[in-house]
């Protein structure tokens, strides 16, 4: 099963490497991780993308828990949340598929963030889904680079993730 | 390290024990917690003196030992520099503490400590690494240490769940064949006597893992004996067969469970207490979870039986089949015309009065001290259980003795154990640390060879070990006394002499024990916890 963890962590030297310590010596995997601090900057708010049995992640969230400088986590993934992810993906832009990627761009409510001769680079918010999607709607040989934050999410309504 | 070296010259409140290897510095303010309810404290030099702790701080993490070690490090503007003896202390000790620290600046210096001891000694306890630059060590500032400390990422829980503690009282009044399974948690927690008191109301059989002997008393007639790989087949039966199993600060870990899915294969509830969440249904699924300090939990439990608790009637049944698993009398030891390490034992808790700090390596000789010495009292075992680290029985002799300078300690070892860090003989010169080291010698790395001689047909390979030093002019070269016991009628004797005449001596006891003595009952690994080979079927 597919679980996004919300953590927030003291913003302090190390903080990144307990968490990601905690991940590779107990063997969860990481899919992605973003991190960066809150409106309180003495706090960061991580986002981990993880899989794993119910069991898995019971243990994922105890062992979190146990970090000295987590004050709190939360498995987004057990009710209602919205997601996003961004990607910027530099696209060969010439003859015909210059129209093309503008086209696809539109289609997926991307922005053209920048524009050479030959290449665009195409900013594009969404789920991972979409910007898997987008990828795979792409001829591979045109892609030049893809750079993607990994996922970010919040939960819906009044669930509310704070100190 | 320096500018504390010259601070520490100054005063006198703070005792200092030179010892010869950084490791036993670790290893000795680890015993000297896990012997009183104190938090042992270490202090280090940077770079090597650092990776030379690692050992000693992963033992007291794997075990829970609260514990503090002081590091040093280059000054703050070399950091990352690849300066001489500079190493990432932080970052090494990272998997292996509770927290760890950098101080980068001296007004934090005070609370960094504050907060160390706090993290240390509170919760689940554990070792607790600040590592200081000595440009910090050098800088002046308002001493101001905080009377108490709130941090908003850390606030263990200590009452257990009032409605989860009723479940589990309601739980046991039901069992028909019920065990209290319990482990170093009861010792951490002070709770021995608590334990006791619960045990007795109850009635039930109790059993300790290897970190719980002394938990509870091992001469009452309700404990049969400890659990697990080299457990009695009482206590393991018992395990297996029991419908209710109260586990009290005990993680039912591999060694103690055997193959989990042939321990699952039985149907069974589960009540465990434990200060950590992440202890309870980590191996083995918890019918009751109850989060919270074991002696709270406890109290909680007698206050509620109190009001009236009837045991099922069906437990003397259970009773009754239980003495009959104790007539295997599974501890039972072949005779030789050489002397048997479990005799040793035997005799020593018979010389000691069974009231000894009992310090041990890793192997053979820590599972016979464990077996044989039937300890009564809380923080008299001290052994390193979960990571199983050989070199520890001496540095530990030495944090007990500094803990308690007039008991009796033994630390029971073998030759292969004793000699990686038998550089501590000299301290314990320096310091007049009477241990007395019970040297329980087959000239083979036992355990290896048991599990060799078992399972690998025989093959020794590299369990073997010639070229022993002669202990006894080893132990004299330090200045201490050494004797060589090599029939079985000279080894009460010597312990006696040792003891008595030697009291105030460290005393290295080189016993030549019979070399085919193996550790019955045994679960091989991979198998289920009834699954034991016993002495008899050899």
């Amino acid at each position: 099963m597919r679980h996004i963890i919300s953590i927030l962590i003291e913003n302090e030297a190390g903080a990144l490497s307990r968490v990601a310590g905690l991940f590779s010596a107990r063997g969860y995997n990481i899919e992605s991780l973003t991190v960066a601090p809150t409106e309180d900057p003495s706090l960061s708010r991580m986002t981990i993308l993880t899989r794993g049995s119910d069991e898995v992640l019971e243990q994922i969230t105890k062992q979190l828990n146990k970090l000295v400088d987590v004050v709190k986590v939360v498995d987004l993934s057990e009710a209602a949340h919205v997601e996003r992810e961004l990607m910027l993906i530099k696209v060969r832009a010439t003859g015909k598929d210059r129209e093309e990627m503008k086209r696809m761009s539109d289609i997926f409510r991307g922005r053209i963030i920048d524009v050479t001769e030959s290449t665009y680079v195409i900013e594009l918010t969404g789920s991972s889904a979409k910007l898997d999607s987008f990828i795979a709607g792409l001829d591979a040989g045109l892609i030049l680079e893809t750079v993607r934050t990994g996922v970010c999410g919040i939960g819906r309504g009044d669930r509310i993730l704070k100190v | 390290m320096l500018h504390i070296y010259d601070a520490l010259f100054k005063q006198d409140d703070v005792k200092h024990i030179l010892v010869r290897h950084e490791q036993a510095a670790v290893h000795a303010a680890d015993a000297y917690s896990r012997s009183s309810q104190r938090v042992g404290v270490a202090l280090v030099t940077s770079g090597p003196g650092v990776t030379n702790t690692v050992t000693g701080i992963a033992t007291a993490y794997m075990d829970s030992i609260p514990m503090v070690v002081l590091t040093g490090q280059v000054p703050t503007q070399y950091i990352g520099q690849d300066a001489f003896q500079e190493c990432d202390t932080v970052g090494i000790t990272r998997p292996c503490v509770k927290h760890n620290f950098l101080v980068k600046d001296v007004k934090d210096l005070a609370l960094t400590i504050k907060k160390a001891f706090h993290i240390a000694s509170t919760g689940r306890p554990g070792p607790v690494v600040v590592d200081i630059p000595k440009d910090i060590t050098a800088q002046m500032c308002e001493f101001e240490y905080p009377k108490t400390i709130q941090m908003r990422s850390y606030n263990p829980v200590v009452k257990g769940h009032l409605g989860q503690i009723k479940k589990a009282v309601q739980m046991l009044q039901e069992a028909k064949r019920p065990i209290i399974y319990t482990g170093g948690g009861v010792i951490l927690s002070d709770a021995a006597d608590k334990l006791t008191q619960l045990a007795r109301q109850l009635n039930f059989p109790v059993t300790n893992t290897l970190m719980g002997l002394g938990g509870y008393p091992a001469t009452d007639p309700q404990f049969v004996g400890m659990l697990g790989m080299h457990g009695t087949f009482e206590a393991n039966n018992a395990m297996h067969y029991a419908d209710v199993i109260l586990a009290i600060g005990a993680r039912f870990d591999d060694r103690v469970i055997g193959n989990p899915e042939h321990f699952g294969g039985e149907k069974r509830r589960v009540i465990h207490i434990d200060i950590d969440p992440s202890s309870i249904s980590k191996r083995v699924k918890v019918d009751v979870p109850i989060v919270g300090n074991v002696a709270d939990v406890i109290d909680e439990m007698l206050k509620l039986m109190d009001s009236g608790f009837k045991p099922d009637p069906e437990v003397a049944d259970w009773w009754k089949q239980i003495d009959d698993w104790r007539g295997r009398k599974s501890l039972a030891y072949r005779q030789s015309n050489h002397i048997m390490p479990q005799f040793v034992v035997e005799k020593l808790y018979e010389v000691t009065g069974g009231d000894a700090f009992v310090t041990s390596d890793v192997g053979q000789h820590q599972m016979f001290a464990a077996q044989y010495y039937k300890f009564d009292k809380p923080r008299r075992w001290i052994n390193s259980g979960g990571l199983g680290t050989m070199g520890v029985g001496l540095p530990y002799g030495m944090g007990v003795l500094m803990a308690n300078p007039d008991a009796q300690v033994a630390c029971v070892t073998g030759e292969g154990s004793i000699q990686m860090c038998i550089q501590e003989m000299s301290t314990c010169k320096q310091y007049g640390l009477p241990v007395k080291i019970i040297n329980l010698n087959n000239g083979m790395l036992g355990m290896v060879r048991q599990w060799q001689e078992m399972f690998y047909s025989k093959r020794y390979s590299q369990s073997y070990v010639t070229s022993l030093p002669d202990f006894v002019k080893l132990a004299e070269a330090y200045g201490h006394v050494g004797m060589r016991i090599e029939k079985p009628e000279d080894v009460e004797p010597a312990l006696r002499k040792a003891f008595t005449e030697h009291k105030d001596d460290l005393v290295f006891m080189d016993f030549i024990i019979d070399p085919g003595a193996n550790v019955f009952p045994m679960v091989a690994a991979g198998k289920g916890l009834t699954e034991m080979i016993l002495a008899e079927d050899i």
